[in-house]
């Protein structure tokens, strides 16, 4: 197991720095001239020149690149080219917005998609079948910034509950509050904010968990040792719930961890629908306002989470099924 | 094809995939007014259902809403269409030489398609446009190579699982060299599961491209697509909802064609997954 989990990191390292020569590729394959472009069309030959020195960009490539990623590593992304702050503030002041939606909208997916695709799987061919189908069909054929859209104008303009742009507090910060004081406002303020946008970025991830759970569920209650659990004369929910269950949920955490990369893209596009403070947003005004720094920073922030979950996922993965094999 | 069309689900997704080409031909003499007229004095009108002068209503130009969808039905599926061709042969082509050769081959391929895969694709997708510069052809390139590793992964597992079939190990006995071997005998024999990963591409490429013109990313003005529609009918949406509402359903209704279809040619080439 031990040599599982060093294996597993040690094969991250050249991941890392693939990772990092590409963002950094990302930005130089770009035709326009940031500088130029952040001085207009009066600037001096000189001026762009001298802002071309101060950026590094007169170096050859690969001196920019290791320069680049030596300070990096000591958490030195460069300094936005429009605001003048460090890409490293800008990015870990939004990284809470961004990962607390993401997550927010993992739970929704989970707690909506695994009880339907029980019913589902149990109840075949009744109502709860169809209606599973049907929201798996749809969840996956819709854009998650469009539902996004239809929420705002179907549901926060008429729903004086839920806001429609921004986000007011932390829901996780609502929690502890709740358990350490015993006062809900903060969770509650927290969630009214993230509840929309999360459910728009995890529909699709609730109907790929409710059609999962349906199909893995009913593949199990076919099983020899379900049948025997039933002889036995347990109950039926027993027998779903705590033999059946179990198994059937293992390739669902898969899943879960492979979507999680998904959350994190469509989040970038949700954030700007709802104004959400996150580094979705962050990266898409960068790219109207071709603020490179901000731009390579931030997508190699994702990427590296991204990369971090999928670890995290295969791990315990691992852990949870003493089946697979480490080597 | 006799199966294909027992299938339900597939023959729902031809159905719809058919009737969207056809629009998508036919676009200039289906749409029932000029798609880039401007008539202030007609904006934000409601839509009027079937009966009415405009159907599906005008947006804050005042332009017809029904034809504008119409015709950006060109541009969805021309991206799509070319980003998935385009993914489909570098990926097989990619995927069945890492699985022929194998060994060192093999891992600098797949590494490479780590690579890919270790970003967020719709992030990769806006990046890369980000970098060389918004449009449709960038954005056909940026669609294409998000969705290489699917098809890279599909293709090497068949072709691993081909490699020692006894057809093959008799085409090599007869002496043909392996480049024969490869495209001419064993690719031909796994088409089914590469055809399921494109029709299913094809619908992720719609949404994607539907993602970077909504940013802004894609298809510039005037040409229309949906996903700028969207974009455009959002500065509105207290006003007119009707405005986004119907290009997304556009974007819906195509994006269901492809996944029906691709679920019932998986039915149909792996009878064990079905229902799934």
């Amino acid at each position: 197991m031990y040599r599982y989990i060093i294996r597993r990191l040690i094969q991250m390292v050249p991941l890392l720095i693939g990772i990092s020569i590409l963002v950094f590729l990302l930005v130089h394959l770009s035709p326009g001239d940031p500088i130029r472009m952040l001085l207009g069309e009066d600037a001096t030959e000189e001026d762009v020149e001298r802002l071309n020195a101060i950026y590094g960009f007169d170096l050859p490539l690969h001196i920019q690149y290791f320069r680049w990623l030596s300070n990096a590593l000591r958490g030195n992304l460069g300094v936005s080219i429009r605001q003048g702050i460090p890409v490293t503030t800008l990015i870990f002041e939004r990284m809470g917005a961004t990962l607390e939606l993401a997550i927010v909208s993992v739970i929704i997916a989970i707690l909506l998609g695994i009880p339907l695709g029980i019913v589902a799987a149990v109840k075949r061919g009744s109502v709860w079948d169809y209606l599973s189908m049907i929201v798996a069909l749809l969840g996956v054929s819709t854009p998650s910034f469009w539902l996004a859209l239809m929420l705002l104008s179907h549901v926060a303009l008429k729903v004086e509950f839920l806001p429609m742009f921004g986000r007011d507090g932390s829901v996780f910060k609502g929690l502890w509050i709740l358990v350490t004081q015993f006062r809900a406002d903060e969770l509650l303020t927290g969630l009214r904010y993230v509840l929309l946008p999360a459910f728009s970025i995890g529909a699709s991830m609730m109907a790929i968990i409710t059609r999962l759970t349906r199909s893995s569920l009913l593949e199990v209650l076919g099983k020899d040792y379900i049948r025997t659990a039933r002889a036995k004369g347990l109950g039926d929910r027993i027998v779903v719930l705590k033999h059946a269950l179990r198994n059937a949920l293992l390739p669902v955490i898969t899943i879960v961890g492979i979507q999680f990369g998904a959350m994190l893209g469509g989040a970038v596009v949700t954030e700007t629908v709802f104004a959400w403070p996150g580094v979705g947003r962050l990266i898409v005004n960068a790219i109207s306002q071709r603020d490179f720094p901000i731009i390579q920073g931030g997508v190699l922030m994702m990427a590296i989470i991204f990369t971090m979950v999928n670890l995290a996922v295969d791990l315990s993965y691992a852990l949870v099924n003493p089946r697979i094999r480490y080597d | 094809m006799k199966q294909l069309l027992r299938s339900k689900s597939a023959l729902t997704g031809l159905i719809i995939i058919g009737i969207l080409i056809f629009v998508a031909i036919f676009a200039d003499r289906i749409v029932p007014k000029d798609p880039y007229e401007m008539d202030i004095w007609e904006s934000f009108r409601p839509p009027e259902g079937l009966r009415g002068e405009y159907i599906l209503g005008t947006d804050d130009m005042g332009r017809d809403v029904l034809s504008r969808i119409i015709m950006g039905s060109r541009v969805s599926l021309l991206v799509a269409a070319v980003a998935t061709g385009v993914s489909l042969f570098f990926g097989v082509t990619l995927g069945a030489v890492a699985g022929y050769v194998g060994g060192t081959t093999d891992a600098i391929i797949m590494r490479l398609m780590d690579l890919i895969l270790a970003f967020p694709s719709v992030l990769l997708a806006i990046a890369i446009v980000a970098a060389l510069g918004p449009g449709v052809a960038n954005a056909m390139l940026a669609i294409a190579i998000v969705r290489i590793p699917a098809m890279v992964r599909v293709t090497r597992s068949t072709v691993l699982n081909l490699k020692e079939e006894e057809f093959v190990v008799a085409g090599k006995a007869l002496g043909l060299s392996h480049t024969r071997i490869l495209f001419r005998h064993i690719l031909i024999n796994c088409y089914a599961p590469i055809l399921v990963v494109a029709t299913l591409n094809m619908g992720t490429a719609i949404t994607v491209e539907a993602t970077l013109s909504f940013l802004g990313l894609g298809a510039q003005p005037p040409t229309i697509s949906w996903g700028r529609m969207l974009a455009l009918g959002r500065d509105a949406i207290r006003s007119a909802p009707y405005i986004t509402l119907f290009p997304g359903l556009a974007i819906v209704f195509t994006v269901l064609g492809f996944n029906f279809l691709g679920d019932g040619l998986r039915d149909i080439s792996d009878p064990q997954l079905r229902g799934r």
